[in-house]
């Protein structure tokens, strides 16, 4: 893992308030929420269901609009955008990692990964030579031509990862991407977003694993839209030291 | 712990001098139980009273080598096939304090909870660092040990935050029930919690 994340800011969230309905049927999913995520730094986020965490990703991707706040993404304010602009910043910007892979299943693990950059523009064998460095980036290289239903959980996780992080993309926001594996496998895919993220991404991971959030550099907890606590700023190796394990 | 089991372990594979056996068992169990050798010297001579253990031979520095006995290798028998005994609790600091909070005058519970989550948390991050820092494939038998209880280390510390995440839960049910969490406060006045729950009960009632 990288040392304390000092990378540039990709992802800013200010005052960021989320209402739902109105009137007495109102509900406030976040209140007032402040957050940085760096270029190097991997970031969960926990809280109980109905606490906020899936408002705070959704808003965080632009795929869902704060009621009032700002949220930045790779230097530009989304607020400030039009609808199109919006739309384009966040599909260059920002890929989603969920439970359930998501994969497209009559595509292949390559084709998979070289979707989003065709929908960019870029030209066919561009983009599968991006999504064969992609595939090798999180250890599945030779996997390129399997298909979806040819690969185990575990590996369908792994290149949507690879495809959430292709080409120019730099924030990856991760929606329980443990959830439908085994404890070891969970693990692996840990180890891999973890690496892909030390190599120069940003994450933002919601889950509900304390063992899967501890690969974070930070952990914040949100109780009732409002960030309660967290494990603050990353330690340097030094912490190590107190701990009394080997 | 158990040095002594341990150590039978660690002599049915070859026969070991003291100072080996202590560096053997650092080495397998990922250096996370270090022994001095007073506690490896007094378990051998134990272990040698029972007839678990006897001198082999004794080396030119007069360094005695010792190996298991047939009583010694039925009794590591008996342990690889029984299950370690649970028994009562250790005492445990945070588990006491909890309790005490939920009725002492004064203490806010959440607060108590919030802290300590965040200590737990972090431990589990840097526990969690450690074995980020092993191979991704490619183990030797020390690594796997030092996985192993790595991962005995991690999986308590997540339980942990997970009893604190239910503790928390039961406080703030058992408040929105108008359960008076404190007593009255030696000054007269009300604890927040406490007043809080009256001030509930008085609104007249149930959420």
């Amino acid at each position: 893992m990288s040392p304390r994340a000092t990378g540039p800011v990709v992802l800013a969230l200010r005052g960021v308030t989320r209402v739902h309905g109105s009137g007495a049927s109102q509900v406030r999913a976040l209140a007032g929420v402040d957050l940085d995520v760096r270029l190097g730094e991997l970031v969960a986020v926990m809280g109980a269901s109905g606490s906020g965490k899936s408002t705070l990703l959704n808003v965080a991707g632009g795929l869902d609009t704060p009621t009032s706040g700002t949220v930045t993404l790779a230097g530009s304010e989304l607020s400030a955008l039009d609808p199109t602009g919006r739309a384009r910043l966040r599909r260059r910007s920002v890929g989603y990692v969920f439970q359930d892979f998501n994969l497209i299943p009559a595509l292949t693990a390559a084709e998979n990964v070289a979707l989003p950059r065709e929908l960019d523009g870029v030209r066919t064998r561009q983009a599968r030579r991006e999504a064969h460095a992609a595939l090798s980036e999180v250890g599945i290289a030779e996997l390129a031509d399997r298909f979806p239903d040819e690969m185990s959980g575990g590996q369908q996780q792994r290149v949507a990862i690879a495809r959430a992080l292709v080409g120019p993309r730099r924030l990856v926001l991760a929606d329980e991407p443990t959830g439908a594996l085994d404890s070891v496998t969970g693990e692996d895919v840990m180890r891999v977003l973890r690496a892909r993220v030390d190599a120069g991404a940003a994450g933002l991971l919601v889950t509900h694993e304390p063992r899967f959030a501890a690969w974070a550099d930070r952990t914040v907890f949100v109780r009732d839209g409002v960030v309660v606590d967290g494990t603050g700023e990353r330690g340097g190796p030094e912490v190590l030291l107190t701990g009394g394990v080997r | 712990m158990s040095v002594r089991q341990g150590l039978l372990a660690l002599l049915a594979d070859a026969p070991m001098h003291a100072y080996q056996l202590r560096h053997e068992f650092e080495q397998r169990t990922g250096g996370t139980w270090p022994l001095n050798m007073g506690q490896v010297s007094t378990t051998l001579d134990r272990l040698v009273r029972d007839e678990l253990v006897a001198p082999l031979d004794v080396d030119a520095d007069d360094v005695v080598r010792y190996h298991l006995t047939h009583t010694g290798r039925a009794e590591l028998e008996r342990w690889w096939t029984t299950a370690v005994v649970r028994s009562a609790p250790a005492r445990d600091e945070l588990s006491i304090k909890l309790a005490l909070a939920v009725s002492a005058p004064g203490v806010d519970v959440c607060v108590i909870v919030q802290t300590q989550r965040t200590e737990t948390m972090r431990a589990l991050r840097d526990l969690t660092r450690l074995k980020a820092d092993l191979p991704a494939s490619g183990w030797t038998r020390e690594d796997l040990a030092w996985s192993l209880v790595l991962d005995h280390l991690i999986f308590a510390a997540e339980a942990e935050v997970r009893w604190l995440d239910h503790v928390e839960a039961r406080v703030a049910r058992a408040t929105d029930k108008g359960i008076v969490l404190a007593p009255r406060a030696a000054s007269g006045e009300l604890p927040p919690a406490e007043q809080a729950a009256r001030e509930h009960v008085a609104d007249g009632g149930a959420r």
